[in-house]
């Protein structure tokens, strides 16, 4: 009746886990009753839950993303720890079942759950605004991706109270993956939580591609496109053609596991070299997936903040659209060590460099941004300054790895764990760190604390050099990467001042939080009331924070680069006669229904609940269809309300 | 310790390699990091001595330049990797004028285990070589993939069921040098180390003779227990092999050698 689940799926046996399982129950619970209690249900459900806002679910994209940054960063700490005291003889808090699946769910959940709904969650919010639009391609289609990301999310979390995580690390490598290795359920809830949100953020690429290609306000050519959009169209373009990859490799492994079948089983035919190339196909595009966006942030506050237009734009663009073909051509970097023979191995070692060079040339760009401009020095610049400075070192310590030879003594150690934390953290990290804190006054119309938040900049700052550089002196020493436990003494030093790191780094999160909370109990004396508190440069910046729901009362006319700068030179805002109604697509509980049921199916084929698993995805496909074919009504905005909304915009941002 | 204290000629050229690279890279890297510090501060927008052109944004000099250096650098760059890709491959001999030792590895759950098929002895998770002599290794799983690596020797090589791989290394001075496996492999896998020992060729004949005559063989039998998962397995020794052993576990996996103890297929 239920498959493998049983009693013995809860930890009660094992205290770390199960005081993890408690505390994540009772604070699921305590939200959900403290919604009740409020009855906030119906303000949710009409206002968030149900909602097909591109700004909206851009805000939950965020919201997801943080609060699993503080999943994954409580397993990087418990990780750290251990590794602190596991020396000599040492064993450490954690034994090595447990040890194993924390530092798999942090790959996994920082890589899946945080990152990427952090970028994807800042694109969907500002990408329409930059365009001068009112809403992505598909509104729905935008909620359901929004929505299997978060059941992925779920998913991931519920393997913490019921059963287990895997024990692979975040790629999960056949065989040790297969059946044979790994016969528990932590895989399966590593696949399918992936399975079901890589659908998501597959429709979501689709959809942001689809925004772009499609939907500009009138006379926003190519050329004119803020260089965020331009980098969100190349990232969209890398999910649009990696994720159907990841997918597929994923299905044949559960088919191995699901089926008896044997694409990558040790016997029977198996080849896991083929799992390793596919899962790296679809994996080095995803870090420019991930660090692609997180450049445009830079590219719009480093201008904006210098005062300055982006120096280089079309070397910009140029460089990003080559970062985005041969993102796909260097995969095989990730293996030198396989054995492939020397011309492979030196063909895909030059390939990996020649990356290097169109992203040379986009931090001497922004370098030449900083020349001769006025900088001001709101958080966002220092988390760039902060960036370049890091990303230089990130990126050379990468470069060093595609040269084969380095990589046979580096591949694997400590060094190459400092080196994608160098970049991911350096880059994409201080970039959505940078955008979350560069557009949340329009998301909100308020700033946010200055204080705090520099603050936060320097404990991540600080604490990332005190975690990482060490990280690449033990790699020198011939550390290698998920130990448990270790003999040589002489690491331990190394890896309490890592552990030291990591606990600023903690400071840093404890900042930010503390600056959304001031913020916002101080937000009425914060607030943006010309929805321009930056000085910017692009539209979004050119209608009220927030955002009214259709965006733009009139779209606006874009006729150059930089088109809210440019209008704020020569043309004084002058309201139309009259205002056109516009209609905007009405509230879907589509997306949410939906994902709720693909939780019930995704945790029913964990635990070969089969009768479970299909009524979860018949009613997941009812609910898809039948919604899809409801007419829904559409929200009219006639143009009087228009023009009260507009006149009431002018009288707060020009105070009498 | 570490690869930055190699022992041997193929560790000591990719130390090299190593250095060479992050030389070449810092010079660029290194003025990058001053100048975005210099150009950040300069252009503070409390300076009043500071120039400002908020329409400059196009400098076709500049541009050439951007495009140049960093292009320039991967040429470089890439002739290092194209050369060192092939004098370093781990496959090709060593070009020394000493007799070559054959080991065979083995990667088990969670040990490893060391052929010396023309020696007729085995090792567990200790490895005994002369010095000066080049190593030859064909490497195989009989479990998950692993990596054999031993820093101070230089590369690393993957092991894996069903495949084999080789690698070239030497040891050029007596001494202990720490080995492990350095991919992850499942619970066991922090205990999966092994001492290479390095010592001159008079001793390592010695070693051969004495390993021959005391201890156990390595028969069939003998294999399927070691092979059960199990980690932190103290080093032992074999005084015989069975033949074909390493070719047997190459081509079946541990389950069916494990069903039929007489070895046969």
């Amino acid at each position: 009746m239920l498959g493998k689940l049983s009693w013995s799926a809860i930890p009660f046996d094992q205290p770390i886990p199960m005081a993890a399982s408690l505390f994540v129950t009772v604070g699921v619970f305590s939200v959900l009753g403290v919604v009740t209690y409020k009855g906030w249900w119906p303000y949710l459900w009409r206002e968030w839950l149900t909602s097909v806002d591109h700004k909206r679910i851009g805000v939950m994209y965020v919201l997801l993303a943080l609060v699993l940054l503080l999943r994954g960063f409580i397993d990087a700490i418990m990780m750290r720890s251990q590794l602190a005291i596991a020396a000599g003889g040492a064993q450490g808090y954690l034994p090595p079942e447990h040890y194993d699946q924390i530092f798999s769910a942090h790959g996994t959940i920082m890589i899946f759950f945080m990152a990427m709904p952090f970028v994807v969650g800042l694109m969907n919010f500002v990408v329409p605004l930059q365009l001068g639009v009112r809403d992505v391609a598909f509104p729905v289609l935008n909620a359901i991706s929004f929505w299997l990301t978060a059941s992925g999310a779920l998913l991931v979390n519920v393997s913490l109270v019921v059963g287990e995580f895997a024990r692979t690390g975040w790629l999960a490598y056949p065989p040790l993956s297969e059946l044979q290795f790994s016969p528990g359920v932590g895989v399966d809830y590593y696949l399918w939580a992936l399975q079901i949100s890589g659908i998501g953020t597959l429709l979501a690429g689709i959809n942001m591609v689809t925004t772009i290609l499609k939907l500009r306000a009138p006379g926003m050519t190519y050329m004119r496109m803020p260089v965020f959009c331009w980098t969100a169209l190349c990232s969209s373009m890398l999910i649009v053609a990696a994720f159907p990859v990841l997918t597929a490799t994923f299905g044949m492994l559960l088919l191995d596991r699901y089926a008896g079948m044997h694409f990558f089983t040790n016997d029977g035919g198996g080849n896991f070299m083929m799992y390793i190339n596919l899962i790296w196909i679809w994996g080095h595009p995803e870090v420019y997936i991930l660090v692609l966006p997180a450049f445009g942030v830079f590219s719009e506050v480093i201008a904006t903040f210098s005062g300055k237009q982006l120096f280089g734009y079309r070397s910009m663009v140029m460089a990003t659209l080559a970062i985005c073909v041969l993102s796909f051509m260097v995969w095989l970097h990730h293996f030198f060590t396989m054995g492939a023979g020397a011309d492979v191995n030196a063909v895909f070692g030059i390939m990996s460099m020649i990356i290097a060079i169109p992203t040379g040339v986009k931090l001497f760009n922004w370098l030449f941004t900083f020349y001769r401009g006025r900088i001001r020095f709101e958080v966002p610049v220092l988390w760039a300054i902060g960036f370049m400075v890091t990303f230089a070192i990130g990126g050379m310590t990468g470069v060093l790895q595609a040269v084969p030879p380095a990589d046979f003594v580096l591949h694997n150690s400590l060094f190459l764990v400092a080196h994608f934390h160098n970049v991911i953290i350096g880059a994409v990290v201080f970039g959505v760190m940078a955008g979350y804190y560069y557009w949340f006054p329009k998301a909100f119309g308020f700033t946010l604390d200055r204080r705090l938040g520099v603050v936060s900049f320097w404990c991540w700052l600080i604490g990332f050099y005190l975690a990482f550089m060490p990280l690449y002196v033990l790699g020198l020493l011939g550390m290698t990467r998920r130990m448990q436990h270790y003999a040589d003494v002489s690491w331990q030093p190394y890896l309490i001042v890592a552990e030291v790191g990591a606990v600023i780094i903690l400071c840093g999160i404890i900042a930010t939080i503390a600056q959304l909370v001031v913020s916002i109990r101080t937000r009425e004396r914060r607030r943006d009331r010309n929805g321009d508190p930056w000085n910017g440069r692009t539209l979004e910046w050119s209608t009220a924070s927030p955002p009214p729901v259709y965006n733009f009362a009139v779209l606006p006319q874009v006729e150059s680069l930089d088109a809210f700068w440019v209008m704020k030179q020569h043309r004084p805002a002058t309201p139309p006669a009259r205002y056109e109604p516009i209609e905007m697509p009405g509230n879907s509980p589509n997306g949410f229904v939906t994902a709720c049921f693909a939780v019930v199916t995704g945790f029913a084929m964990i635990w070969h609940i089969w009768w479970m698993a299909i009524l979860g995805l018949v009613c997941a496909a009812l609910t898809l269809l039948a919604f899809g074919w409801i007419e829904r009504g559409e929200v009219e905005i006639s143009g009087e309300q228009l023009a009260d909304d507009e006149r009431a915009r002018l009288r707060t941002a020009s105070p009498a | 310790m570490g690869v930055l204290d190699p022992q041997g000629p193929v560790a000591a050229a990719e130390r090299l390699i190593l250095l060479n690279a992050t030389g070449i890279m810092l010079t660029v890297v290194l003025p990058v990091i001053v100048l975005t510090l210099a150009f950040a501060w300069w252009y503070r927008a409390s300076n009043k001595r500071a120039a400002y052109q908020p329409e400059w944004a196009y400098s076709g000099h500049i541009e050439l330049v951007v495009w140049s250096i960093p292009t320039m650098v991967v040429i470089l760059l890439g002739a290092v990797a194209w050369t060192g890709s092939h004098q370093l491959d781990p496959a090709r001999k060593l070009q020394v004028d000493a007799k070559p030792i054959r080991i065979e590895v083995v990667s088990l759950d969670w040990k490893w285990l060391f052929i010396y098929p023309d020696l007729e002895v085995a090792t567990v998770n200790q490895l005994i070589v002369p010095t000066g002599a080049p190593i030859e290794f064909m490497l195989t799983s009989a479990t998950v993939m692993n990596a054999f690596f031993v820093p101070q020797l230089g590369s690393q090589i993957y092991t894996m069921p069903g495949m084999t791989t080789r690698l070239n290394l030497l040891a050029e001075r007596p001494g202990d040098y720490p080995g492990l496996s350095s991919n992850f492999s499942g619970d066991g896998f922090s205990d999966m180390r092994f001492l290479v020992h390095a010592v001159p060729a008079s001793e390592f004949s010695g070693w051969v003779a004495r390993t021959r005559s005391e201890g156990t063989a390595l028969d069939t039998a003998a294999y399927v227990e070691l092979a059960r998962p199990g980690g932190d397995v103290k080093p032992q020794t074999y005084r015989g092999v069975e033949p074909n052993l390493f070719e047997r576990i190459v081509q079946q996996n541990t389950a069916k050698l494990a069903a039929s103890p007489s070895g046969e297929r």
